[in-house]
C-alpha cells in the first residue's frame, strides 16, 4: 500500500510538469498581454517595456517558465495585472468554489445514488422509465439553459431565492447553483449506479446473501451497494476536478466569485500568472482526487490489493 | 456620518431589551444607500493608472479635479480651480480654491496637484495614463521613450505658494485648461505617497463620497462624505458597488429587486427592456464613436485611388438598419468623426461626412470599381469577439456590404479571441484589412477625437494614417487662443480626414442604464458613467 502510494506520487511529478508547461505555452501563444492593458490605444513604449520587464515577459518563454516554477515552489504565484498577488485571489476564490463543489457532490451522492439504487432494483417499472427519461432530458439540456431558467423562475418570477450569490457565498445560497452544477453528473451517477446495481443483483454473492436469510436492507447496503459503487466512485472522484474547474458557466450565471470566474477573467486579460496559477492548483486537485479514488477501491472491494 | 450609523444600534439596543430579538439583518440596507453594478477594475485604482470605465466610476465619486465636466452639457466648469490664467496658451498660472480638504482632513493645496502630476508622469511608476502629461515641459525627461528617466519631476511645474502653481507646456495648447477635468489630473493626498499600499487598500480622495471598505474583486462600499465642501454634495447616503461576473446576472438581479442600478444593459436584453423596467431605463449619447480603421502600412491600402474604395465601403454600409435591428437604437448612425455630446459649439457637426456616409448600394459599387476594386477581391474585418457584441454587427455590416457589391465573398469577419490579442496584433501591425476601432473620449473636446487618432504617429493612430495637411491644421488649432477659431481649424482638419476617408465612421454609442423603483434622478454623464451624486433614493 505505502509503496503504491509513493509510486503514484512520483508519477504525479511528470504529469504536473507537463500540464503546467502546456498551460504556460498555451497562454503565451495568445500573444502579448500588455497590449490589452491600455484600452483602445497603444501603450506608450516606455510604460509597455517597463510592464513587460516587471512581469518578466521580456524573457524567453523557457526562462519565464523556469522562473515561474521556481517561484511556485516557494509559494509565490506572481501578481495579477490589477496588482493583487495571485495567492490572494486564490485565497478568496478557492473556498467559494470548494463550497460549491461540496454542495454539488453531495447532490450527486445523495440524489444520484438513491435514484440509481431505486431504479436499479425496479428495472422496467414505471419509476425506472420515468427516472431514465428525466436523466435523458437533464443530460441533453446544456447547463447554462438549466441555470438561466432556474434563476429566472426561482429568482425573478417566484422570488424564492436571490438570483445572484452574495460575495460571502454562504452554503444556503449555493444550493440552487450547486444543483445546476451537479445536474448533468447527477444524471450520469444515477445511470451508472442503476446499471451496476442491475448487473450485480444477479451475482452469486447476492444470491448467497439472500439464501443466508439476511434482511433485504442488509443485502442491499452491505453486499450489493458496496460492490456496485466502484465505477460510481471513480466517476465522482474524477468529477471533483471537473466540477472545480468547469464551474465557469455556473459561476458566471449566479455571480459566484470563484475559481471559474477568476480563470475566465484571467483568460480574457491574458494574465498568465492567474491562469497558470489556478490551473496548477486544479491539476493538483485532480491528481490527488484520482489517487484517493484508487485507494478507495481497496476499501470498497477487499479483492483489490495494492503492492 | 458617525451619528447616523450609531443611531440604528441605539434603537436596536433599546429594542433588544424589550423584545430580545436579533437586529443584525436589517442593518445592511438602512438609509438611502443604493447598490450598483460594477466590474473588477483592470488596473490598480490610481488616478493616472485608470483608463477604463469601471475604475473611472470610482474615481468620479471619490475625486474632484480642477475642472469638472457638466453631466449634461459636457462643458468644463471650474471645480477646484479658482482661476486659470494664461496670456500665451503655453504658460498657465493656476489658483486652487481655498477650503477644500481630502476626506482624511488634509488640506488640498497646489502641492497636492504638483505631486500627483509628477507621480503620474514619472516612468518608474508605470502609470498607463502618463501620456496625459506629455504636453507639460520636462515630460521627455521624466518619461523618455527608452532608457532610464533623467528627471523625477516635471520641470514645467512649479509651486508658487500654498494655493498657486504654474504650468509651462512644451508647445502651445489653448484648450489645455479644459483637459484638466480628466481623472489623471486630480490632486492626491500625502497618504498616497507615504503609505501607497494602504492607500490602495482604501483610497482617500476629495470627492463627495469616501471609501468605507474595499474588498477587491467583490465590493466597494462608498458612503457620503458629510463634510464635503463642494457644490455637488451627494443626494443619497452612499453607494455599494458590487462586482458582477456577467452583465446579464446584474440585469436579472435588478429585475429581482436585488440591485438598484445597472449601467450596462446587455445587448441581448435590450428588446425586453421596456416591458421589464416600465420606463426605468435611460439611453443617452456618450462620447464614444465606433469606426473602421485601415492599415496604411499595408501598400494595398495606401495606394492612390483607395480613398474611393474606402468611400465605396462606407456607402455600402446600411447604418440605419444595423443600429435599429442589432443595437435597438443604443447607437446612432455617425455622420462625422466626433460625437454629438460635444454640441455644435464644441465642434460636432452633423452631416460633415456628407454623401460618403449615406447608404447607396449603386454608388458604393461604382466607387469601389473606380478605385480599382477591393485588394485581393475581399475585405476581412478584424475584431475581438470576447466583448461588446462585436460579432453581431460585423456580420451584419458584411452582409450589407456583400449585398451592395453583389458579391457573397466581398466582406468577411475575422474574429480574434481576446481583446489583448486583438490589441497586440494591431500594435504589431499585423492587420491586412479594415479593423474595428472604438474611441471613448478622455475629455469632451474636438481635439480629443482627432489628434490622438489621426495625427502622425499619435498614440491611438492604429492605422498609421499620416497627412501633412491634417497635422498642420491641428498644430494651428492648438496654437489658436480663441476657442471658436480653434474649433474651426479642427473642423477643417476633420474635413481632411473625410476627403481621404481615413477611417469609416460607423455610429455614435449611447450609454444605457436601468434602475429600480427606489431610485429617481438617474442620469449618465457624457462618459457613460452614472451621475451617482445626483441619484435620490426613496
Amino acid at each position: 500500500m505505502g509503496r503504491y502510494v509513493v509510486r503514484r506520487l512520483l508519477q504525479m511529478i511528470p504529469v504536473f510538469i507537463g500540464a503546467t508547461l502546456l498551460i504556460f505555452l498555451m497562454v503565451n501563444v495568445m500573444g502579448d498581454p500588455v497590449a490589452g492593458l491600455c484600452g483602445d490605444r497603444e501603450c506608450d513604449p516606455a510604460t509597455a517595456a517597463r510592464l513587460r520587464h516587471d512581469f518578466g515577459l521580456d524573457q524567453p518563454v523557457w526562462q519565464q517558465y523556469l522562473t515561474y516554477m521556481g517561484n511556485v515552489f516557494t509559494g509565490d504565484f506572481g501578481t495579477a495585472f490589477n496588482g493583487q498577488p495571485v495567492t490572494e485571489l486564490m485565497a478568496s476564490a478557492f473556498p467559494v468554489t470548494i463550497r460549491l463543489t461540496v454542495v454539488a457532490i453531495l447532490f450527486e451522492i445523495v440524489i444520484g445514488i438513491v435514484l440509481g439504487v431505486v431504479t436499479g432494483l425496479r428495472r422496467g417499472r414505471p419509476v425506472d422509465t420515468g427516472v431514465l427519461l428525466v436523466t435523458l432530458v437533464v443530460i441533453s439540456v446544456p447547463t447554462f439553459v438549466t441555470g438561466l431558467l432556474l434563476q429566472l423562475l426561482l429568482g425573478v418570477e417566484w422570488e424564492w431565492i436571490k438570483p445572484s450569490v452574495s460575495t460571502g457565498a454562504r452554503l444556503d445560497e449555493l444550493i440552487v447553483p450547486g444543483l445546476v452544477l451537479a445536474s448533468v453528473s447527477l444524471a450520469y451517477v444515477t445511470r451508472l449506479t442503476r446499471t451496476s446495481i442491475a448487473e450485480n443483483t444477479r451475482a452469486d454473492y447476492v444470491r448467497t446473501a439472500v439464501a443466508k436469510g439476511l434482511p433485504r436492507r442488509r443485502v442491499i447496503t452491505r453486499h450489493l451497494l458496496r460492490n456496485s459503487l466502484i465505477p460510481v466512485v471513480t466517476f465522482i472522484g474524477t468529477d471533483i476536478g471537473a466540477l472545480m474547474g468547469g464551474a465557469i458557466v455556473t459561476e458566471r450565471i449566479f455571480n459566484i466569485h470563484g475559481v471559474g470566474y477568476q480563470l475566465y477573467q484571467g483568460i480574457l486579460r491574458q494574465n498568465t500568472q492567474t491562469v497558470v496559477g489556478f490551473v496548477t492548483v486544479l491539476v493538483l486537485v485532480f491528481l490527488v482526487a484520482n489517487l484517493l479514488v484508487d485507494l478507495l477501491y481497496a476499501v470498497l472491494d477487499p479483492r483489490i490489493r495494492y503492492v | 456620518m458617525r451619528g447616523r450609523t450609531h443611531a440604528p444600534w441605539a434603537v436596536c439596543a433599546a429594542a433588544a431589551v424589550l423584545v430580545a430579538a436579533g437586529c443584525g439583518g436589517g442593518g445592511e440596507s438602512s438609509g438611502a444607500v443604493l447598490s450598483a453594478s460594477w466590474g473588477d477594475p483592470q488596473n490598480p485604482l490610481e488616478p493616472a493608472n485608470t483608463n477604463e470605465v469601471q475604475g473611472g466610476k470610482v474615481l468620479s465619486m471619490i475625486f474632484r479635479g480642477l475642472k469638472q465636466y457638466d453631466p449634461e452639457t459636457a462643458e468644463a466648469k471650474d471645480m477646484l480651480a479658482e482661476k486659470i490664467e494664461t496670456s500665451d496658451s503655453r504658460n498657465f498660472r493656476i489658483t486652487v480654491k481655498d477650503g477644500w480638504t481630502f476626506s482624511n482632513g488634509e488640506k488640498v493645496t497646489a502641492r497636492s496637484f504638483v505631486d500627483a502630476w509628477n507621480y503620474g508622469a514619472s516612468a518608474e511608476n508605470n502609470q498607463k495614463n502618463a501620456y496625459f502629461f506629455q504636453y507639460i515641459e520636462g515630460y521627455d525627461k521624466t518619461h523618455p521613450d527608452s532608457g532610464r528617466q533623467r528627471a523625477d519631476t516635471l520641470s514645467g511645474l512649479e509651486v508658487v505658494d500654498d494655493l498657486t502653481f504654474t504650468v509651462r507646456l512644451s508647445q502651445k495648447f489653448s484648450s489645455f485648461p479644459d483637459t484638466l477635468g480628466y481623472a489623471a489630473f486630480v490632486p492626491l493626498p500625502r497618504a498616497f505617497f507615504d503609505d501607497h499600499d494602504a492607500w490602495l487598500e482604501k483610497p482617500v480622495g476629495n470627492g463627495p463620497y469616501a471609501v468605507e471598505s474595499y474588498t477587491k474583486g467583490a465590493q466597494l462600499t462608498l458612503r457620503t462624505w458629510q463634510d464635503y465642501p463642494g457644490p455637488d454634495k451627494a443626494r443619497n447616503d452612499g453607494v455599494d458597488l458590487r462586482v458582477y461576473t456577467d452583465t446579464n446576472t446584474a440585469y436579472t438581479d435588478l429585475l429581482a429587486r436585488n440591485l438598484d442600478l445597472v449601467d450596462d444593459v446587455p445587448a441581448s436584453q435590450l428588446k425586453n427592456v421596456d416591458t421589464d423596467l416600465e420606463g426605468r431605463y435611460i439611453n443617452t449619447p456618450a462620447g464614444i464613436i465606433q469606426t473602421l480603421a485601415f492599415p496604411y502600412y499595408d501598400k494595398n491600402w495606401d495606394r492612390k485611388g483607395m480613398e474611393k474604395v474606402r468611400k465605396g465601403l462606407s456607402r455600402a454600409i446600411d447604418r440605419e438598419q444595423i443600429t435599429e435591428t442589432i443595437f435597438r437604437r443604443t447607437r446612432t448612425p455617425a455622420t462625422d468623426w466626433t460625437s454629438p455630446v460635444l454640441g455644435e459649439e464644441g465642434g460636432y457637426r452633423a452631416g460633415l461626412c456628407g454623401d460618403a456616409c449615406e447608404y447607396d448600394p449603386e454608388a458604393a459599387k461604382k466607387l469601389v470599381e473606380e478605385g480599382g476594386g477591393l485588394p485581393g477581391g475581399q475585405v476581412r474585418i478584424t475584431y475581438n469577439a470576447d466583448t461588446g457584441s462585436h460579432r453581431e454587427w460585423v456580420d451584419a455590416l458584411c452582409n450589407s456590404v456583400n449585398n451592395a457589391l453583389g458579391d457573397d465573398k466581398a466582406c468577411v469577419g475575422n474574429p480574434i479571441g481576446t481583446f489583448a490579442d486583438f490589441r497586440s496584433q494591431i500594435t504589431d501591425r499585423n492587420m491586412s484589412g479594415p479593423f474595428r476601432a472604438g474611441w471613448q473620449m478622455d475629455y469632451p473636446l474636438i481635439q480629443n477625437f482627432l489628434q490622438p487618432l489621426y495625427y502622425t504617429d499619435a498614440s491611438s493612430n492604429d492605422g498609421k494614417w499620416s497627412n501633412a495637411r491634417f497635422d498642420r491644421l491641428v498644430d494651428e488649432a492648438n496654437a489658436e487662443t480663441d476657442t471658436a477659431a480653434a474649433i474651426e481649424k479642427f473642423q477643417q482638419a476633420e474635413e481632411v480626414v473625410r476627403d481621404d476617408m481615413a477611417a469609416i465612421p460607423l455610429w455614435y454609442q449611447n450609454g444605457s442604464a436601468g434602475y429600480s423603483e427606489r431610485l429617481s434622478d438617474v442620469s449618465l454623464n457624457p462618459f457613460s458613467i452614472p451621475v451617482y451624486d445626483r441619484i435620490q433614493v426613496s
